[in-house]
């Protein structure tokens, strides 16, 4: 099933403007030796109807079962609307706008959205995208190094109580360049300033502070921001997106505010398919726009003074500064932002704290319910935001695979990462989550724990 | 579809308080901000953020609007080289948006997700087959993060052999800025060489360039120049005895599917632009996905996560199964959405339909080449075969007529085209990189021919036409300078 257009004749016409006599001429500058007849291993085409029943045999074999995993990716209502809109051709098939002036719809769109994540952030500017919340962690610690003038360390704390696959996305993408990431234990579930006494009078370049932290516990982010200032530390604050709704934005921390913001936009109309696309954000002050990674888009005038829209500092920028560049970032996650900014302005301000708050509730709704069932208990009883962590009185990973045939999706298992915590289980509900899907839960979980009581 | 021709005011300009969308609220409860009292109060938000208040009907005129100042593949040729803007199959979209697939959590066990999983770990064999690598992971999210994730495991691998010293990345001139800005991330230093009059490597300079502190050399081929690089197993050689190892960017792999394999060529590890090369849509800037393939010796560094298959189940390998993994690099599995559309894509084009691909994508770039030379345009190449793309140079047009490769490029607009890629490679004076892929019929490249031809005569008689171009879009050449100078990134309310 090629999608070319040719006719045989269409095929003989061109040949010959060309002057060769077959298709297989215009290979003839590849050496012989190197080219191949067949690709065995590639299967016989499939029409469109025939690849329909295959994906949908393959997409109904994996259901649609009810889910209470956040860690990093949540499952919101997300707008028919977003969809509809963010699919037509000329967002979904255009390409990275160079050509201002035959892309100014994909431009203005990334300056509302840069308008909109800056605001939710607490921050003065924005980026167009990176490539999700680890590779932002990732560029943040970057942009804080070159940013941080002073600081020679290239160290950068790092509390466990950050995603742990976004800590080990930030240590994949920049020990290359000889950064430093140093762990600091978190036993209590949220990081204290008394955790980072040791650390004052050394060289740090920045810290990482996660609010909501992966176990949804709320970080003492005033306390921390102001103990790292006072000790030359830059502050970058990975957040999720719909929290910011209700909670104090990153710009508001402390006396000064962190220095960068980032996390992750999936919260805001992106649907959770398997872990992506998903799309970073990054946000700071105009201060350091400069050390900046990744595109953004500024508004200026056209030759007739008219408004429009242009990708601006491109001297930051891979395909200028090439070996210099602030990172080598090209193809973003453009579509995300697309469908994030629809999104926001689907829900607007009351909207999306109304979202925020009705997941926190039910997350609370979710904790109240499984801790009434015996050999379930709370782990870190602290203010949290929309996820808690649960203790089970036993290995967690059977519990999860019975839940699971029973077509419940019960959590994430935090005994790989979190070996000290015990048979510790992370659970989340969002807006989505009825009263009756809670109740469901509780009752499978219920019988599950009993069941194994009585195997045993 | 016609073009939006009046600009699109800013959202916030609609927002009107107390507006809203509000069929998409939440509205169990009636007095939502109390729900939130255990919160603590210097944690919550004192002032809410700034976004639009708006009706769902603004929100989707709107965004159609502006969606109607672009230009796409679906409503225009779109001949921009080394981009590989050929169709994005509706299906692959439609399928891929299966509640199956857009339901499932990163996180879900392995046991609800072995319809997805299964795709995933088919799509890895058919990338190893059309590649002939040994090895493929499908984390990496763009090409440029395909390519981070290519020289970490060169410098993994060195680093595994204890020979530390290995810490430059050669890269011809001509190559992708990338090339260079993801050596400098891996903490390499980049070598740059020449690339001779004909567009090859200069195959002297590499001999001279490599030596005991070669990490490995970054290639594409067929090159930026637009041609096939033809004494490639001469530099694999090179390379591979100094100790080297090959990178091979798949930004131009459309050209040479189903013909010739970056495996069988002597590279060691690739990336491939799946959103080039397997149709997946650049989404005005991605998402795009980079799946990286490697040879044998590499196999251990891959990133994780990557799909195995024990007996009839598939599940995640992690650093437990590669403990020398170069690590993770997305948070879950990368753009998991993407890689499904390039599968269905795959499934649909089927061993014939890969063979044509880079068949027509290259008589396609022939034939325009070719049509554009009779009608008075300089191919840079002259003597050489067009791979999928090829340059114009507009040097005698810029000294003659004072028309630059820029303006010919915004004229185009004007005629319903997008510009082809301008001012790369950069080592071409006045340069348009051309690559109208296989999807595009002879009578859309005609089209184009005649919008040259035309432009070609304006410039003789009406330079000022061409030079001020475009004319017919909403906007005007716009002021770059003002751009970076007078920062305006977001919007503001008036005061």
């Amino acid at each position: 099933m090629p999608f070319n257009p040719h006719t045989p004749k269409d095929v003989s016409d061109m040949l010959a403007a060309i002057g060769a006599k077959k298709i297989e001429d215009l290979f003839d500058e590849i050496p012989k030796e190197l080219r191949i007849e067949s690709l065995a291993g590639i299967p016989d085409a499939l029409n469109e109807m025939h690849t329909g029943k295959l994906m949908m045999a393959r997409a109904a074999q994996d259901g649609t079962p009810l889910n209470f995993i956040g860690a990093g990716a949540y499952e919101h209502h997300i707008p028919s609307a977003v969809w509809a809109v963010t699919t037509r051709g000329e967002f979904y098939s255009a390409y990275t706008p160079y050509q201002a002036e035959a892309s100014q719809g994909t431009l203005q769109l990334i300056y509302e959205y840069q308008t909109m994540i800056s605001s939710l952030t607490g921050m003065e500017v924005s980026n167009a995208s990176l490539y999700d919340g680890g590779s932002a962690v990732a560029e943040a610690s970057l942009m804080a190094i070159r940013a941080h003038r002073k600081s020679k360390s290239q160290r950068i704390l790092v509390p466990t109580t950050v995603h742990p696959n976004y800590r080990k996305v930030a240590v994949a993408t920049a020990t290359g360049q000889g950064v430093r990431f140093d762990e600091v234990p978190c036993p209590k579930g949220f990081l204290s300033v008394g955790d980072l006494k040791k650390f004052e009078g050394e060289d740090v370049t920045a810290i990482v502070i996660q609010q909501p932290n992966f176990f949804g516990v709320l970080e003492d982010v005033d306390a921390i921001t102001d103990w790292a200032h006072a000790n030359s530390i830059m502050v970058i604050g990975s957040v999720n997106p719909t929290s910011l709704a209700i909670l104090k934005p990153p710009g508001e921390w402390g006396t000064k505010g962190a220095d960068i913001a980032c996390g992750d936009c999936q919260p805001l109309g992106v649907p959770l398919s398997s872990g992506g696309p998903y799309a970073g954000f990054l946000t700071t002050k105009m201060e350091n726009v400069r050390q900046m990674p990744g595109r953004i888009v500024g508004r200026t005038v056209d030759a007739n003074g008219h408004q429009g829209f242009a990708l601006t500092l491109q001297a930051r920028e891979q395909h200028i500064r090439r070996g210099k560049a602030t990172s080598n970032i090209c193809t973003n996650q453009g579509l995300l932002v697309t469908a994030a900014t629809i999104y926001l302005s689907l829900l607007g301000p009351e909207g999306l704290a109304r979202v925020a708050n009705e997941s926190h509730a039910r997350t609370n709704e979710l904790v109240a319910s499984l801790t009434r069932i015996k050999g379930v208990k709370l782990a870190f009883d602290r203010a949290r935001f929309h996820e808690a962590v649960l203790l089970l009185d036993r290995p967690v990973a059977p519990v999860i695979a019975e839940l699971a045939r029973r077509g419940i999706v019960g959590g994430f298992d935090l005994s790989n990462d979190y070996p000290e915590l015990g048979n510790a289980l992370l659970v989340c509900a969002t807006e989505t989550r009825t009263s009756d899907d809670i109740q469901k839960y509780a009752d499978a979980l219920g019988e599950t724990l009993k069941a194994a009581v009585r195997a045993a | 579809m016609a073009m939006q021709k009046h600009p699109e005011k800013i959202i916030f300009e609609y927002s009107r308080p107390g507006r809203g969308a509000f069929g998409q609220w939440p509205t169990e409860r009636d007095t939502p901000n109390e729900i939130a009292a255990d919160i603590p109060e210097n944690l919550r938000r004192k002032k809410p953020a700034m976004l639009p208040e708006v009706s769902e009907l603004e929100v989707v005129r709107h965004f159609t609007k502006l969606s109607q100042l672009n230009f796409s593949i679906d409503t225009h040729f779109y001949p921009l080289g080394s981009c590989t803007m050929k169709y994005n199959p509706k299906a692959c979209n439609a399928f891929a948006m299966l509640p199956g697939f857009l339901g499932r959590h990163p996180l879900a066990p392995d046991s609800l997700g072995q319809g997805f999983l299964s795709c995933m770990f088919e799509l890895q064999e058919m990338l190893k087959e059309v590649t002939g690598m040994q090895g493929v992971a499908l984390s990496p999210m763009a090409g440029a993060h395909g390519e981070f994730a290519g020289v970490a495991m060169i410098r993994a691998y060195h680093r595994a052999r204890g020979d530390l010293a290995r810490n430059e990345i050669i890269v011809p001139i001509a190559a992708h800025g990338t090339n260079p800005a993801t050596a400098t991330m891996c903490g390499c230093v980049v070598k740059e060489i020449p690339v001779n009059d004909e567009g090859d490597v200069d195959v002297e300079a590499l001999k001279a360039a490599v030596g005991p502190n070669t990490a490995g050399i970054m290639l594409t081929n067929p090159s930026t120049c637009g041609v096939f690089e033809r004494r490639i197993k001469e530099v694999a050689k090179i390379v591979h005895d100094a100790g080297g190892l090959l990178y091979y960017d798949g930004a131009n792999l459309n050209a040479i599917l189903g013909k010739v394999r970056p495996g069988d060529m002597g590279f060691d590890v690739i990336h491939m632009n799946l959103h080039k090369t397997f149709s997946t849509p650049h989404g005005g800037g991605g998402p795009g996905a980079g799946a990286v393939g490697v040879s044998s010796r590499l196999l251990p560094f891959m990133p994780i996560p990557v799909v195995g298959k024990e007996g009839d189940k598939y599940r995640w390998l992690t650093e437990k199964d590669l403990p020398q993994s170069i690590g993770r690099l997305s948070a879950f599995m990368g753009n998991a959405g993407v890689l499904l559309r390039a599968y269905i894509y795959m499934r649909m084009l089927g061993r014939e339909g890969m063979h044509r691909v880079g068949e027509y994508a290259t008589l396609n770039a022939n034939y325009l080449m070719a049509q554009l030379a009779k009608a008075g345009f300089d191919p840079a190449y002259p003597t050489r075969r067009a791979s999928h793309e090829f340059i114009i140079t507009a040097k005698k047009q810029k000294n003659d007529l004072g028309v630059s490769a820029m303006d010919i490029a915004k004229r185009l607009l004007d005629y319903g085209f997008h510009a082809p890629t301008t001012y790369f490679p950069l080592l071409v004076p006045e340069c348009l990189l051309i690559e109208p892929t296989e999807t595009e019929s002879k009578e859309a490249l005609d089209g184009f021919i005649d919008a040259m031809v035309s432009i070609l005569k304006e410039a003789e008689t009406q330079a000022d036409l061409v030079k001020t171009a475009p004319h017919t879009m909403t906007v005007r050449r716009l002021d770059d300078v003002r751009a970076a100078r007078q920062l305006d990134l977001t919007w503001k309310p008036a005061a």
